[in-house]
């Protein structure tokens, strides 16, 4: 498989073995076995498909790669960095940003605070630092600030930026979660059913933007999503989970026709 | 902070500074705790308001800070105004190694161990083997400091502008800590802890930070508060005490600078107003105010000033709205 974006320079990335490399990864809840030995790798470039019935095992995936959960097996390996070596703080500065399935937003901050939170682990300093107001601390939160309405235009959220995020709509909410990840320049991008509450339209717009990101910013997505024609239109590569096994991996024609995966989804709700 | 808020903030200092020579001395004097308290009321303001941590403990770190203010002073001959940096920065590390065990408790339990802290603190200053320092049950006076270099001030008036001086500086650095990197991490830390850690915020450092520096600003209210008070004793740091900040920075506004005033305003007079309207309840009637505080503004004095500026502000410019005042409500699903 030719990833898409071989030859877009990637400062940092650990080669053409791929950029993430999950290797039998299994998680347990009690009797519940939510991960069962996964295994897959994205090369950098790529954006990666991840697609499952409700209950596969997508999103307690992505939370292995936040650390959220802890793989009771396998390994995970981000860019030459093992990542059960990392702490749960640490991750988002190696380069993996992630939006949440059910939003994780900062309820109380506005648009703009809540991107500029993003920026964290991108910036450093610190309590005696801050309250004495160095130089060093105004010139990092203006190079913030800058970048942080560079984000604010480029999703179009200028017309809220100043407003508290509780009060805005589903959808507008899911822009600033994906403009917080963002914001920390993340190698890999994980996105957690980015189409889900939105409407036909919007979903084609979320498909563009999503490729947009890509090629812009020059990072890999993984992304999870049940509206079939947005991930096989916008996937290189798909890999398939159900019952926390994977089920098939390749390119999105390829595992569109794979008797295991249409009775996955036949079998299941959808 | 922009041009209207910085004229506002310049005219309340002019107005501040006036004040001792408006007042009487005793007046002067319940102005000068005032200050202390907003000191106080500040530093839980950023543990409670900003980072989420509630502490029903708060006194004991103005005990802390009192008593070591008192204690450099009698025992160890120490000017007064070298003992605020002390007291704070005993405080600092004993609220820095209280936060980190508490990092494993959330909400109510982290309630209970710092109700434990605030309601054994008497105690402890009781404590015989303690007392060569404490004074044990009598506690420890301490003498009022002079205005220095032969300035035309009484006593009451010198430490008026010193605690005003210790606060303004206080507030300044606070208002840096809060409005940039490290004081969205508190807030983060208290909206979603677990997308702020995923945003690369180590929480358990910030929480534990945050609950030092919440101490070191109580501390040194403390130590000013002993040395207005000029005398210290165990009985006046008892739990009730820690109550009553909890009281000050919700009556104030929570996540605030400015309600850190108000509050401290609401828990220096309201007693008084209260003991006056009635000698045999005065703590019912406090009760009673109280009550109405909360009815009549329910996001603190702070919030309803910032919503009554905010009408005034839409109705000076209808085609611009002020946003940012309104309790967020989940998804409502109106406007753009
Ligand atoms: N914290 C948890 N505790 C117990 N069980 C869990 C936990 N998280 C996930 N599970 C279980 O693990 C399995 C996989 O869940 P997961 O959320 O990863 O599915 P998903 O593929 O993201 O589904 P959906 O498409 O509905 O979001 C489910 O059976 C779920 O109930
Ligand atoms: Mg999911």
């Amino acid at each position: 498989m030719q990833p898409v974006n071989e030859t877009r320079p990637r400062p940092g990335c650990s080669g053409p073995k791929g950029l993430l490399r999950v290797e039998a990864v299994s998680v347990h809840f009690g009797g519940i076995v939510a991960l069962d030995a996964v295994s897959f790798s994205v090369e950098s470039g790529q954006i990666a498909g991840l697609i499952g019935p409700n209950g596969a095992g997508k999103t307690t995936l992505f939370n292995c790669l936040s650390r959220l959960y802890e793989a009771s097996e396998g390994s995970i390996e981000f860019d030459g960095h093992s990542l059960r070596e990392t702490p749960r703080h640490g991750i988002a500065a190696l380069g993996i940003g992630r939006t949440f399935q059910n939003l994780a937003l900062f309820h109380t901050m506005t648009v703009f605070d809540n991107i500029l939170v993003g920026r964290h682990c991108r910036t450093r300093s610190g309590f005696l630092a801050s309250a004495l107001s160095m130089p060093s601390v105004r010139r990092e939160e203006d190079a913030a600030r800058t970048r942080a309405r560079e984000l604010v235009s480029f999703l179009q959220l200028d017309s809220v930026a100043d407003r508290p995020v509780a009060a805005l709509p589903f959808g507008t909410q899911k822009r600033v979660e994906l403009g917080r990840a963002l914001a920390a320049d993340p190698k890999l991008l994980l996105l957690d059913e980015p189409a889900s509450g939105l409407n036909h339209e919007e979903v084609g717009a979320l498909g563009a933007l999503i490729r947009e990101i890509r090629d812009r910013l020059a990072l890999t997505i993984l992304l999870v999503e049940h509206h079939m024609s947005l991930v096989m239109s916008v996937s290189d590569r798909v890999v398939a989970l159900n019952f926390g096994r994977k089920i098939a991996e390749g390119t999105p024609a390829e595992v569109q026709r794979l008797p295991e995966v249409i009775q996955a989804y036949l079998g299941s709700a959808h | 902070m922009n041009q209207r808020t910085l004229t506002v903030v310049a005219v309340l200092l002019l107005l501040a500074c006036a004040l001792p020579f408006l007042v009487s001395n005793y007046r002067t004097f319940q102005f000068t705790l005032v200050l202390v308290y907003a000191i106080a009321l500040l530093g839980l303001n950023i543990l409670t308001g900003y980072n989420g941590q509630i502490s029903l403990g708060h006194g004991a770190f103005y005990a802390i800070g009192a008593y070591t203010a008192a204690i450099l002073m009698d025992r160890f001959g120490v000017p007064y105004w070298a003992t605020l940096p002390v007291a704070g920065a005993v405080c600092l590390a004993v609220g820095f190694l209280f936060g980190l065990p508490a990092l494993r408790l959330e909400g109510l339990y982290l309630a209970l161990a710092t109700f434990a802290l605030g309601v054994s603190m008497p105690q402890l200053l009781k404590y015989h083997h303690f007392e060569k320092w404490t004074g044990g049950v009598q506690g420890i006076v301490i003498t009022k400091p002079d205005p220095p270099f032969g300035l035309p001030l009484n006593p009451d008036q010198w430490l008026y502008y010193f605690t005003l001086a210790v606060m303004v500086l206080m507030f300044v650095l606070a208002w840096n800590l809060l409005r940039g990197r490290v004081g969205r991490a508190m807030v983060a830390i208290r909206d979603h802890h677990i997308a702020a850690e995923a945003m690369g915020i180590n929480t358990a450092m910030v929480k534990s930070l945050t609950f030092g520096v919440s101490a070191f600003y109580t501390g040194v209210a403390g130590a000013l508060g002993a040395i207005a008070i000029q005398f210290v004793a165990p009985d006046s740091f008892n739990i009730f005490l820690s109550i009553v900040f909890l009281v000050g920075i919700a009556i104030g506004g929570l996540a605030s600078i400015p309600g850190a005033i108000y509050g401290a305003l609401f828990i220096q007079f309201v007693p008084n107003i209260a003991d006056e309207i009635s000698k045999a309840a005065p703590w019912a009637v406090f009760g009673i105010f109280m009550i109405g505080f909360v009815y009549v503004m329910p996001l603190g004095v702070n919030g309803a000033i910032r919503m009554l500026l905010a009408r005034l502000g839409r109705k000076a410019q209808n085609n611009r709205s002020t946003a940012g005042v309104t309790r967020p409500t989940i998804n409502s699903p109106e406007e753009v």
